[in-house]
């Protein structure tokens, strides 16, 4: 079989910085000259492409499938149903196993699979998807996620019951010390629907190969856990499955459940030719699972003086039609309902129910940012009801190392809240508003003020993120690293399955064998299943787990290489090419001792274990890891038509040890963009659990208007039990910059605001 | 799909004549998307951009003829000073790389109630000039233009050729709600321009309507009311505003809602008549 071409392939890592070094990406410049090939542009000799056929519908029967039209349609190869499913028919990620290859006999959200076209031109493949004939039964979709939670009358969506998980915590006793509590207050807060938006969309190639099996070149999270589900529905062992990462055009949790993957597969062994699939913008948003979006009631008791007694907390999270990240979704909102904030007696229950609403599941910060968004509104609520200003409320419940989670879990590394909330509060103002430029103004250069009705607002927010999988997953990674000498120069090969999505992972590989073996020549394996699982890249976690894994390979190799050192020694190093005697200096070069020999090693990283949370009282010490930002947002809002321009954000978080200061500020502006649209703009919104603005016409992300320029404060308190002490750096200013922005403009307009995104209607009543 | 490529204009509008159903094609910022959407399968594109006289403007007299295939850069960077209206729009229009493709002809041609050249040229009182080999000219009074959704008064066999705007005699304002700050369809819009020789303001709604339209009872109102040798009457301008807010028959859709349009018109129109009758006092007071 040929092979494709713009396959990925090993990429040189430039420069010769070592940890803590602002090296550049490798593929950056790529990228930059638009020269870097991500998924879409997969290519093989005589290969096909597949189209899907989706439903319109949130809830319908199919009553009949024609598919005759559509395969009689010339350049069509193949048109196929779930009928055709070799193996297993469901999948689902974290072996949910309830998500449909292709809808047997319903559909249960708009968008949903239903058969494949394989054609000769992407347009043909299209064309007969419209000759596919469906005949209907249309039923009412299920979109109420408090009936489904609460009412048991409730229609069932899907084969399991609602709730997919209710999950309690439950800390002191809630009820006794409900009544003595000198200050209540409650608030209802919702998060709309985001969407990852990630501007790749979904797309790979399939190959079908001699031994039966099949090669996959895919845009992916996570291969071997994609890999778990698409072997058993393809009815392949898992040797016979070659997977190849991509170029990942973005992927913030989009790209952890399947999407064209087994299809192209099934396409492809059907055929026999290779089969290439790429949706388009409007296909992606329903090709995808979206945030979850939330409803949520809070009520807090306290005394006084701002000191929280008591926390009565419920959360709703609408998963749509099938589980997908819904069950650590719900964990994570339970577990961090409160955020880090020492609060005696707890009383939370977090529910993920099924709809017919879009399918969500990961998006970056899942489940900690619906919850971040309520508890800081209730930081403010509480702080004004009681007369203590937002910095002080938070300083006066504010966790540190040694304080408990809502959990019981005692936070085991340092968490300097107080300090941070402090500097967020010192750091410089932005300048006061210079309306002589348009552009400085809420609404910009489409000149809705000159200054009339503008106003300008201060908020604060917190946010702590658990960083790895929780709840007594053994998220591991492997990292293989062979040292040898090429062209007269060691050189280091580093090979993981883990998935760079644009977060710079491969920088920080290669930063890290560059440092432990000493050399500078780094190159980097592309992505395979050739190697054990890296685990996801995701939950903040690569940098962490790999990074892990890659130092310990590299350890493995160093070692292996002191053994072929003439003489005793037991004060080895590795450093400039050579290897280095703490005693006697400079031993020798590392070429000179390595010769023609090659030293490969694999190494598994496991991190801390980690326990379930107790299915009554939430109790355990579920999480590896806890990382925590600070936001400040200064906004200035036109109050007479509503509209909001955040002049500046300035984030303080701790990451334990900065290994690349320019990826990592590049990760908090990115994560703080991502919370911005949130808080003032980025919704999918869906009626009758029907999508009304699949595209980026109406689905509206930030842009460099409106992402002001940031102040950032990095601090670096060593988590003695993380690589380097490192702390995962992605999710938490995703969490803490909305509710920032959204106290900001409460702030400015003395609104109550309980709902993001907040909308100008929202503003001007 | 047949591309076809005339080279002078004589050639456009026989091709145009020939082959009613073939589309217009001059920056493709709206006819590119559509195609990729699918929306449309044209049996024929007729390709403007070598038809060089389309992307110039000219004076005649006190009247600026843009030219359909003028890219709004050209009228930002070149027209400003005399229409200032429709170059603040322009500014408005989706990002650089749009505005360095995008035309008011096209913008006319698709005939959007959102689209954003509109309410400047209907304050302005701009004129359309279509033409057709077989009856020639027409010249379309702007307010005449826009028919409904998407509709426009251009028959088959027309093409537009230019939009004739009369250089501004008193100050122009454009305004746009977006919930963005930059590259965002208008949620709604509105437009004024003073006309200090015939004591008239001129106004444009956009987004707020089937089609773009003036508010024209606010228009009779102040052409009633307002004292221009005085300040701006803070009663007259509370009321220009709600004129301007009725003459709007907006909807509820994923940009906005209905109630907030209908709002955000009235702030819209009390601010953009308040700047202009300061420029104009203060022009007068220079
Ligand atoms: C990312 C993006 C952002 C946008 N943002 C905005 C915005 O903020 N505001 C806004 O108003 N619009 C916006 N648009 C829409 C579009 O850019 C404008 O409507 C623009 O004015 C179209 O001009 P064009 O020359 O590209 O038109 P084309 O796409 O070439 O044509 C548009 C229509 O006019 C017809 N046409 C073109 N020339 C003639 C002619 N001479 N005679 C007869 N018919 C003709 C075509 O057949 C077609 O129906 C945006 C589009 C994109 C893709």
């Amino acid at each position: 079989m040929t092979l494709p071409l713009r396959a990925p392939h090993d990429i040189a890592a430039p420069g010769i910085g070592g940890v803590g070094e602002s090296t550049l990406r490798p593929d950056g410049t790529l990228k930059v000259k638009g020269e870097f090939a991500y998924a879409s542009d997969l290519w093989a000799e005589g290969m096909l492409w597949g189209a899907t056929l989706r439903s319109p519908h949130p809830r319908a029967r199919i009553v009949s499938i024609d598919t005759a039209p559509a395969l009689a349609h010339p350049g069509v190869r193949a048109v196929l149903t779930h009928e055709d499913v070799p193996g297993r028919k469901h999948y689902g990620l974290d072996l949910t196993w309830d998500q449909p290859v292709l809808a047997i006999g319903e559909v249960r959200h708009q968008g949903e699979a239903i058969a494949l076209v394989a054609a000769d031109h992407p347009e043909t493949a299209r064309r007969a998807l419209d000759k596919i004939a469906i005949e209907w039964e249309i039923l009412e979709p299920l979109t109420d996620a408090r009936r489904a939670a609460f009412d048991p009358s409730y229609p069932q969506v899907q084969d399991r019951p609602n709730p997919a998980r209710h999950q309690p915590v439950r800390v002191g006793d809630v009820e006794a010390v409900r009544a003595g509590a000198e200050v209540v207050v409650t608030g209802t807060y919702e998060v709309g629907i985001q969407d990852q938006a990630f501007l790749g969309p979904e797309s790979g190639l399939a190959v079908p190969a001699e031994d039966g099996g099949i090669e996959l070149y895919v845009a992916t999270q996570w291969m071997h856990n994609d890999l778990k589900q698409i072997g058993p529905c393809l009815g392949l062992p898992e040797e016979r499955i070659r997977m190849t990462l991509s170029g990942v055009g973005g992927a913030f949790g989009g790209r952890e459940d399947l999407s064209m993957q087994i299809h192209a597969a099934m396409l492809a062994l059907h055929t026999g030719a290779p089969v290439k699939m790429m949706y388009n913008r409007h296909e992606s948003f329903f090709g995808h699972v979206h945030r979850h979006p939330a409803q949520m009631r809070y009520e807090y008791g306290a005394s006084r003086d701002g000191k929280i007694l008591y926390a009565d907390v419920e959360i709703v999270l609408d998963g749509g039609a099938y589980t997908s990240a819904t069950l650590n979704v719900v964990g994570n909102a339970a577990s961090l309902g409160v955020g880090p904030y020492e609060i005696p007696n707890v009383k939370i229950d977090a529910y993920g129910v099924y709809t017919n609403n879009p399918p969500c599941g990961a998006m970056r910060g899942f489940g900690a940012v619906q919850a971040c968004f309520a508890y800081e509104s209730m930081m403010d609520k509480l702080g004004d009801a009681c007369g203590i200003d937002p910095v002080t409320i938070r300083r006066t419940n504010a966790a540190s190392q040694g304080s408990a989670l809502a959990t019981g879990q005692i936070i085991h590394a340092p968490l300097p809240m107080k300090d941070m909330l402090a500097q967020a509060r010192d750091l410089p103002m932005p300048a006061p508003l210079d309306s002589s430029d348009i552009r400085n103004l809420p609404g910009g250069a489409s000149q809705t003020t000159h200054g009339e009705g503008v106003r300008r607002g201060v908020g604060y927010g917190v946010g702590l993120k658990n960083i790895c999988f929780s709840e007594g997953y053994d998220d591991y990674s492997t990292a293989r690293v062979r040292l040898e000498v090429i062209g007269g120069v060691a050189t280091a090969l580093v090979h993981t399955a883990a998935a760079e999505v644009g977060q710079g992972l491969v920088t920080i590989e290669a930063q890290i064998a560059r440092t432990e073996l000493g050399i500078e020549n780094v190159v980097i394996h592309p992505a395979d299943n050739q190697v054990g699982s890296a685990g996801s890249s995701s939950a903040s976690r690569q940098s962490y787990m790999t990074g892990g894994s890659v130092q310990a390979a590299c350890w493995a190799v160093r070692d292996r290489l002191f053994t072929l050192v003439d003489g005793l020694y037991d004060d080895l190093s590795l450093a400039g090419g050579k290897i280095i005697s703490a005693s006697r200096g400079v031993i020798a070069s590392i070429e000179d001792v390595l010769g023609d020999r090659v030293i490969e090693e694999t190494r598994e990283y496991h991190h801390h274990p980690t326990t379930g949370m107790d299915p009554v009282t939430g109790q355990g010490d579920t999480h590896t890891q806890v990382a925590l930002c600070v936001h400040r947002a200064v906004v200035d809002v036109d109050v007479e038509l509503g509209l909001v321009k955040v002049v500046e954000l300035a984030a303080v978080q701790d990451v334990g040890k900065i290994l690349n200061r320019l990826s990592l500020e590049g990760q908090i502006h990115g994560g703080t963009a991502q919370g911005l649209g949130l808080a003032v703009m980025e919704e999918i919104v869906v009626s009758d659990g029907k999508v009304r603005n699949p595209s980026f016409t109406d689905y509206l992300i930030p842009t460099i208007l409106d992402m002001p320029p940031m102040r950032l404060e990095i601090l670096e308190n060593a988590d003695p039990r993380a690589p380097y002490g490192l702390r995962g750096a992605g999710e938490p200013p995703t969490l803490s910059s909305t509710p920032a922005i959204v106290a900001a403009i409460r702030d400015a307009t003395g609104l109550a605001l309980h709902r993001v995104p907040v909308r100008p209607e929202h503003i001007t009543g | 799909m047949e591309f076809l490529r005339p080279t002078t204009w004589a050639e456009a509008l026989a091709a145009k004549a020939d082959q009613p159903e073939a589309v217009p094609i001059q920056g493709g910022t709206d006819v590119m998307v559509e195609i990729n959407f699918d929306v449309h399968r044209p049996p024929a594109l007729l390709d403007l951009n070598q038809v060089g006289e389309l992307a110039t403007w000219s004076r005649e007299g006190d009247t600026y003829r843009v030219g359909a295939g003028l890219p709004y850069v050209t009228i930002i960077e070149e027209l400003g000073g005399v229409l200032p209206g429709l170059a603040q729009a322009s500014r408005t229009v989706g990002s650089p790389q749009i505005r360095n493709r995008g035309t008011v002809g096209g913008n006319l041609g698709a005939a959007s109630p959102a689209g954003d050249s509109h309410p400047p040229l209907l304050a302005a009182g701009a004129v359309v000039e279509v033409e057709s080999r077989a009856r020639g000219v027409r010249m379309i009074p702007a307010h005449e233009f826009y028919l409904g959704v998407k509709r426009s008064a251009l028959e088959p066999d027309e093409l537009i050729r230019a939009v004739r705007v009369e250089a501004a005699r008193g100050p122009q304002y454009f305004s746009k709600v977006g919930t963005r700050n930059a590259m965002v369809i208008a949620v709604c819009s509105f437009s004024v321009a003073l006309h200090p020789g015939e004591r008239r303001v001129g106004t444009g709604i956009g987004s707020a309507a089937p089609t773009p339209r003036r508010a024209l009872e606010a228009e009779e109102f102040l052409a009633g009311e307002l004292d221009w040798d005085a300040r701006l009457d803070s009663a007259v301008l509370k009321r220009f505003g709600e004129l301007c807010s009725r003459a709007a028959s907006p909807i509820d859709d994923v940009r906005g809602t209905a109630d907030y349009r209908r709002h955000a018109i009235a702030v819209m129109a009390r601010r953009t008549l308040t700047w202009a009758w300061n420029d104009y006092r203060k022009v007068r007071a220079a």
